[in-house]
């Protein structure tokens, strides 16, 4: 499935937008919405939904060390922790 | 001269030497307690310090390799027990402790520091309330600045996995000893100055985190570098030193104190599973929302189809007014047509040329009766003016010049048509226009002189001497 979200929506903070997606949740729930806006606001909240579900689901832990390189600038390597499990 | 010539002779060295072992051998390992005077740090790496008391004072020396591992940086004022060797540098012969270990005189020395540290940071305002930032909600890398080896970055790292897998990026540092405090600022610059579209990027939040221990061992978190580095950090900073009973200045300074590493990545992350859970109950009652929203319009739609009436009712009444209206149109318009043509009919009998013919007939003969009567009264009129302009001419007659020429007198003017009223002035030789009363004008020249008295007066032309002769002596000239 190709990505449909508006930039606006790509560019958005997890926070902001589940905060939206709620508030669209409520808007649509409490009845008051034209039927044609409801769908338009529906098509929002969908596509706000998968922004955060994406951003959900990208969680991965990745673990990287600050190391010198030769010019004296600092650079990462992955960090060889002798992380549990 | 000396006396006593028995006593063995040394050299400078010899006795030198003598010292240092006799030094050696009875300072071998001593625990000295004093305040520290001077202390520098040399390029080396070696410190060089004082240890006094009110009366006394001893060079002391801390090599590199021991003031690494110290557990507090050494400071003038403070006092402290060290712990070390007498030695002398034969050079100099100077005696010297050379320190092994060496701690604060108690925790109670380092408390009173730590106090007095606080109120002066405190006072430029490091500490205040409103330079907190807020934490991000979800930061997608998270700075740690920590020991690379120890229970510390394990734990935070294991609590992270838990709750939200971030990136992570490690600035390994010593959390501890004399050369902590540098790195730990140089972690915290560092991660500030990064770029934010470089290849390592940006995190998003810091924390700043070291495992228990004594005040001696968290010191460097108290360094005055440290709690400077972490108030002036543009990312969020979350400290989390030692357990929840130690509190360090970078706790004051920091935009969060976590109690412990574990708890500093609670703070750090939400609980993605919640977030997931959150999202799927949005999500579900979007599409619940919607699909009511769209039944209840589509329940609204269908009663309101029920409740419409039939076309042809609706129409019904309208097509009767219309046929109502469109009868009483064709009523209207006749009428209305024949009411024109009445009237036209009225003026068209006004147009029938008897009648033009009987009005001209009366104008004409009013015209004529107007002429006969204009007639008599012009004539009346005509002799009227006639008789007022003789009346006028014959008043303006008596009042004419011509009258007095009437009366024998001839009116005497120069050739350019002046009257001549005095004849003294007239030369002999004068040409002169006499005008009589029957309008004749004849010409007279002036021939007498003055000085001759045989000269006729009569001739003289003058207005009253013209009065006297008659009217026939003018044509004697």
């Amino acid at each position: 499935m190709s990505d449909t979200r508006p930039d606006d929506i790509k560019a958005m903070s997890f926070e902001r937008a589940l905060e939206e997606l709620e508030q669209i949740v409520q808007r649509l729930e409490s009845g008051e919405v034209e039927l044609e806006q409801s769908i338009a606001i529906y098509e929002r909240g969908a596509a706000l939904r998968k922004h955060c579900e994406t951003r959900l689901k990208d969680a991965e832990l990745k673990v990287e060390k600050i190391v010198f390189g030769p010019d004296g600038r600092p650079q990462a390597e992955p960090a060889d922790l002798d992380t549990p499990g | 001269m000396a006396t006593a010539t028995n006593a063995p002779e040394f050299t400078v060295s010899e006795l030198a030497r003598a010292l240092k072992k006799t030094v050696e051998d009875s300072y071998g390992h001593v625990r000295v307690r004093g305040e520290l005077g001077r202390v520098t740090v040399a390029k080396s790496g070696h410190v060089y310090l004082d240890l006094k008391d009110e009366q006394a004072v001893i060079d002391g020396v801390v090599w590199k390799g021991m003031a690494a591992q110290l557990a507090f940086r050494p400071e003038e004022g403070l006092e402290v027990i060290a712990e070390g060797r007498l030695s002398t540098f034969p050079g100099r012969s100077k005696y010297q402790i050379i320190i092994d270990r060496m701690e604060p005189a108690g925790a109670g020395a380092l408390m009173a520091l730590l106090e007095e540290r606080k109120k002066k940071l405190a006072a430029e305002g490091l500490f205040d309330p409103e330079r907190k930032r807020a934490l991000p909600f979800l930061p997608r890398t998270i700075g740690v600045i920590t020991s690379p080896t120890g229970a510390v970055i394990r734990d935070i790292l294991h609590r992270l996995e838990d709750r939200f897998p971030v990136h992570v990026l490690l600035w390994p540092v010593l959390v501890q000893g004399d050369r902590a405090a540098a790195q730990i600022v140089e972690a915290i610059q560092g991660f500030n100055s990064l770029p934010d579209n470089g290849p390592l990027h940006r995190p998003d939040v810091l924390i700043v985190a070291r495992g228990g221990g004594s005040i001696e061992d968290l010191w460097c978190f108290n360094e005055e570098s440290v709690v400077r580095a972490a108030a002036g950090s543009d990312i969020p900073l979350i400290s989390a030193v030692g357990h929840e009973t130690d509190t360090t200045l970078i706790d004051f300074a920091s935009d969060r104190r976590a109690p412990t590493p574990t708890g500093a990545a609670e703070i750090a992350v939400p609980v993605r599973r919640e977030l997931i859970e959150r999202v799927d109950l949005a999500g579900s009652r979007l599409s619940g929302a919607l699909r009511r929203s769209v039944d209840r319009k589509r329940s609204d739609l269908g009663a309101l189809v029920r409740a419409m009436p039939r076309a042809e009712n609706l129409l019904f009444d309208k097509r009767q007014r219309h046929d109502f209206v469109s009868q009483r149109f064709d009523t209207a318009l006749k009428t209305g047509v024949e009411r024109k043509r009445g009237r036209l009919e009225t003026l068209a009998a006004g147009l029938r040329p008897a009648a033009l013919q009987r009005d001209i007939n009366q104008a004409r003969r009013r015209m004529t009766e107007v002429s006969r009567r204009l007639q008599p009264a012009y004539g009346r009129q005509l002799r009227q003016h006639t008789r007022e302009v003789a009346s006028l001419g014959a008043r303006l007659d008596s009042l004419s010049y011509k009258n007095v020429l009437a009366r024998g007198f001839a009116l005497v003017r120069d050739e350019a048509g002046g009257v001549v009223r005095a004849g003294s002035s007239l030369g002999e030789g004068q040409a002169l226009m006499l005008t009589f009363a029957d309008d004749a004008t004849r010409r007279a020249v002036i021939w007498d002189d003055p000085a001759r008295p045989s000269a006729a007066p009569a001739a003289k032309p003058r207005k009253k001497a013209a009065k006297k002769p008659p009217p026939e002596q003018g044509n004697l000239f």
